[in-house]
């Protein structure tokens, strides 16, 4: 690829999986319970996009990481303690509710403001990537609505595996059912990939890169653009908690085949 | 009818537990994206790999096993290796660094104390360098101590300090040196060569230091005095590691007592020397250089006991709502179901203790960090100051220091006075007087460091006991959830380490009698009482009070003999001093804890994120600040109603006594225990300060009550 990718990465915060995580009904709609007040984690399909745009932009000379994340400032701010040590990339911000009850049109459409915003940005390179699914909210559907509102053909969705080849084209794996991959070649950018899990661990915090990403991240927080999504214009009739079922037996000494063999039953029901 | 202001805010529920901006609100960093990250970064390792190894026990082996050197990749990796580097040396933070190591000892010790000390054992092995060694010793050591980087062909540089005292189990005496050293060979014309005889004990980081600072003494007539020298393992000579101590405690770092017989250049004598006739003297003697090294480090150690505490926490709710869980009686919904142990007031107002003992000394730790971060310029530019102005040795120094002192104290009696009745242009001029603002900055920093690391360590120990008690039997096995019996014993060693009780508080008493600090403190008194106006519900005012009374009985005592005519406040007579000394660190605890309450009620409404859960945060903490405040004027009261009235003459029993002991009405002639003069002042303030006592125990209820209905997590978040 001459002069590289354009990676644009959606993603954004979600509250710490370790919390409680308590459906309510608040004013302006369903929510979680002190929901502003739980840590919050950057959406792990996310992470494992913005880990692969890295790890192709490092491979790919000349390629540019944008991070587009659409959640409450001042919490973004607090995650890009973390995140930003992670890899170099530079943030655009979009200011508004990152909660699971929003929309994905309307999340899409504000995303798409802000891509079409950036400046710099050639959609002739443009690989979009984001999470498969959300953990905030398993609608699955805001990556591929953002890609038809970018005008981006090609699209991914699954994905595991991207590999640049010789002439230039995307080789990708996605997932489907029973364990297999699907695999696709496309000719090259722009496409649209909404990732699974990839293939990379996730890296070490490295506090130098995080200073160097922060020289632009608190700049991007300061002009960013309010918009309001979700709020009003969705209707929730019921939210709750998936139902738990815990069976704890205490044994000793059994050895581990036997456990696994027993768990093997359990899930065949 | 009388008006009650302690009644807290009963709207103002404590929603969840806080979380990182609540922290760097309180402890100052909101506006420190550097350590906000090395916070992060520091957490990751602490909670991964460290937690890993706890709980694959690890601790149960004292050598320094392949999985423990793994956390030096861990360290270097997560930025912690090179937070105590200059950004020239490779670093990443600019400027003072106090308060990014306490946070990352904070971090560490979160989850092992051994963790913290071995990542900070490095940073002590390098100090001497860093405070007083030439700035060819700083850059040629520091720099190499920073992790190779790619296409570098180095070895990664790890330093380990070694004082010792001549033999263990005879208390210290930094003063007397094991180690010797001697001239070698010293051609004319040509650097001194010197022999290095050294036997350490309880080193840490041994077990793979290819970097020693040494404490020697001279042992040849060509060397005056002490110095402290860089031993490298490639010397000739005996390296010997020595074998692991066999430590109960702190098993994640590495401890042995090496034994070093080396040849070195003089130019490892850090600070440099000069030669007079014919004889080396060096820039430094150690004491010097171990007084600037530690009186640093302390702080550290004592943020490692307040972030055990507040892990406590978490963990001890978890344990207390989920007791009864699983068993034949409680179903799901029942108060027995929900709040197992919390339906019993003991169980959570003793929590409410170690959260609020945790909360006093991590604000005076911080606290602490932050005043060295202010002192370490001002201490850089003292030096230069002295230097122009000719003022050479410690005794020169002291005179010169004597002839500022009026100024400093003037400009603190200018504080004082409202804006516009004083005379600005003067309090400008001994604002910007860095001798003036150096010598303020030292006299809190010589109580601060010492009271830190002393209460911290030695009254947080104590108070962990009861944090682990509160987990029943599960506690005091290895897989309690927090490791909180490990951390419990392993802080008698932080209390042990970097000087022990005794040096503390054989410091304290020294330094808190100094007239610039007691100046500084009587204003905090003053301060207090104005905060007591608009906060009640802190406790302000009991906290004053106990100051007040503190303060009358230090200047008592300084003035006072006992029924022997003997002076009570004197050097050897630790049985007044060393209390005195004990009592202030609670002051000092309780004081920093409302100041960071405070911050955090102003910053905090500045910060959207916080909207939801700042009334309760700060109404909680208001009544932990009211909970530690009482705790403080008990303690106070108890060391000053002993020492004031432990030390005169025992009466005969008398028809006086008689009446005065059975409730009878006495008069204060016939009350002979009062006979001495100023004893019915001292009587005044302490009735003044139990009075001030009221409310305590109702903001200990709410607390506890906050304390069974807060949000927790799911699960603890390490092991990672």
């Amino acid at each position: 690829m001459s002069g590289g990718f354009h990676i644009v990465v959606c993603g954004s915060l979600v509250p710490d999986p370790l919390q409680t995580l308590e459906p309510v009904q608040g004013p302006n709609g369903p929510g979680l319970k002190n929901e502003g007040m739980l840590p919050s984690v950057l959406d792990p399909w996310a992470g494992h996009s913005l880990f692969e745009a890295a790890n192709l932009a490092k491979q790919v000379p000349g390629s540019k990481v944008w991070l587009v994340s659409l959640g409450p400032k001042p919490k973004l701010q607090q995650l890009m303690m973390t995140v930003a040590q992670k890899v170099p990339f530079e943030l655009v911000v979009v200011d508004g509710n990152a909660g699971g009850f929003t929309e994905s049109m309307e999340v899409a459409a504000a995303l798409a403001g802000a891509i079409n915003a950036i400046q710099g940005l050639d959609p002739s390179r443009l690989l979009l990537f984001g999470g498969c699914a959300s953990a905030s909210r398993d609608a699955g559907a805001t990556m591929q609505i953002l890609g038809e509102m970018l005008g981006i053909d090609e699209m991914f969705l699954g994905v595991d595996e991207l590999k640049v080849q010789a002439d230039g084209g995307l080789h990708v794996l996605e997932r489907i059912e029973g364990g297999k991959y699907l695999a696709s070649v496309c000719a090259g950018p722009p496409a649209m990939l909404g990732w699974a899990t990839g293939n990379l661990p996730e890296p070490p915090n490295n506090p130098q890169v995080g200073m160097l990403n922060m020289r632009g991240i608190m700049p991007a927080l300061q002009r960013a653009q309010a918009v309001k999504v979700g709020a009003g214009t969705l209707q929730f009739d019921a939210v709750q908690v998936p139902t738990q079922r815990r069976e704890t037996r205490v044994v000793k000494d059994v050895p581990v085949e036997e456990i696994a063999q027993e768990i093997v039953e359990w899930l065949k029901g | 009818m009388s008006q009650h202001a302690d009644t807290g805010n009963a709207e103002a529920n404590l929603k969840t537990l806080p979380g990182d901006d609540v922290r760097q609100i309180m402890w100052r960093f909101a506006d420190r994206f550097d350590l906000q990250m090395l916070v992060q970064s520091a957490r990751e390792v602490a909670r991964g790999p460290v937690a890993r190894l706890v709980a694959e026990g690890q601790r149960n082996t004292h050598e320094w096993t392949e999985e423990k050197n793994a956390l030096l990749a861990a360290y270097d990796q997560a930025g912690i290796t090179t937070a105590f580097m200059e950004p020239e040396q490779g670093g990443f933070i600019a400027g003072p660094k106090n308060l990014a190591l306490a946070l990352i000892a904070f971090e560490l010790a979160w989850v092992d104390g051994g963790a913290a000390t071995g990542s900070l054992a490095g940073n002590l092995g390098l100090s001497p360098i860093h405070e007083k060694g030439t700035d060819e010793q700083k850059n040629h050591y520091m720099s190499l101590a920073v992790p190779v980087q790619p296409g570098e062909e180095r070895e990664t540089l790890r330093p380990a300090f070694c004082l010792t005292e001549p033999l263990p189990y005879v208390g210290v005496d930094t003063g007397v040196l094991s180690g010797k050293v001697k001239i070698k060979e010293w051609r004319e014309g040509e650097e001194p060569v010197l022999h290095v005889e050294k036997r350490g004990r309880f080193i840490t980081n041994m077990g793979f230091a290819n970097v020693v600072t040494a404490a020697v003494d001279s042992d040849d007539p060509r060397i005056k005095g002490s110095c402290m020298v860089i031993l490298e393992e490639t010397d000739p000579g005996v390296w010997d590691r020595g074998a692991p101590t066999k430590k109960m405690v702190h098993q994640l770092s590495s401890t042995s007592d090496p034994v070093f017989s080396l040849t070195i250049p003089a130019s490892r004598i850090i600070g440099g020397y000069t030669v007079e006739d014919g004889v080396i003297v060096p820039a430094f003697n150690h004491s010097q250089i171990i007084e600037s090294v530690f009186r640093r480090t302390r702080v550290t150690v004592g943020l490692m006991s307040s972030a055990k505490l507040l892990s406590a926490v978490e963990p001890i709710i978890r344990y207390q709502r989920g007791r009864f869980r699983g068993g034949s009686s409680g179903a799901p919904g029942s108060p027995r179901f929900d709040l197992g142990l919390q339906q019993k007031e003991d169980s959570i107002q003793r929590l409410v203790d170690v959260w609020a003992t945790g909360e006093a000394s991590a604000s005076l730790g911080f606290a602490a960090a932050r005043v060295f971060d202010e002192f370490d310029p001002l201490e850089a530019q003292k030096d230069s100051i002295l230097a122009a102005a000719g003022v050479e040795g410690p005794r020169a120094a002291l005179r010169y220091f004597k002839s500022k002192q009026e100024e400093a104290m003037a400009f603190l009696r200018l504080t004082r006075q409202p804006a516009g009745e004083r005379d600005e242009a003067r309090l400008e001029d001994l604002r910007s007087d860095v001798i003036v603002q150096y010598m303020l900055g030292e006299a809190v920093a010589n109580v601060v460091c010492p009271a830190c690391k002393l209460w911290n360590t030695g009254h947080g120990v104590n108070v962990m006991r009861e944090a682990v008690s509160l987990m029943g039997g599960y506690g005091i096995t290895e897989d309690c959830p927090g490791f909180l019996g490990q951390k419990w014993m392993d802080g008698q060693l932080e209390a042990t380490y970097e000087g022990p009780e005794a040096v503390q508080r054989r410091q304290l008493s020294v330094t808190m009698t100094h007239d610039l600090f007691l100046a500084q403190f009587e204003g905090w008194i003053a301060e207090l009482r104005e905060i007591a106006k608009t906060h009640p519900q802190t406790g302000a005012c009991a906290l004053s009070n106990a100051m007040e009374l503190w303060q009358w009985v230090l200047n008592h005592l300084l003035g006072a003999k006992d029924a022997d005519g003997k002076r009570l406040y004197a050097g050897a007579r630790q049985g007044v001093t060393f209390p005195m000394a004990d009592a202030l660190c609670w002051l000092l605890a309780a004081y920093y804890q409302i100041q960071d309450v405070l911050e955090l009620e102003v910053k905090g409404a500045e910060n959207p994120a916080l909207a939801d859960g700042l009334p309760g945060f700060v109404s909680f903490f208001q009544d932990l600040c009211h909970v530690q405040s009482a705790a403080a004027a008990g303690e106070v009261g108890r060391v000053c109603t002993e020492l004031v009235f432990g030390y005169t003459a025992q009466p005969l029993w008398s028809d006086s006594c008689h009446q005065c002991c059975s409730g009878g009405q006495a008069t204060a002639e016939g009350r002979p225990c009062l006979a001495e003069d100023g004893l019915q002042d001292y009587l005044a303030l302490r009735t003044r300060m139990d009075s001030c006592l009221c409310g305590t125990r109702m903001a200990k209820d709410r607390a506890a009550a906050a304390l069974a209905q807060v949000m927790i997590p799911e699960a603890l978040d390490y092991p990672r």
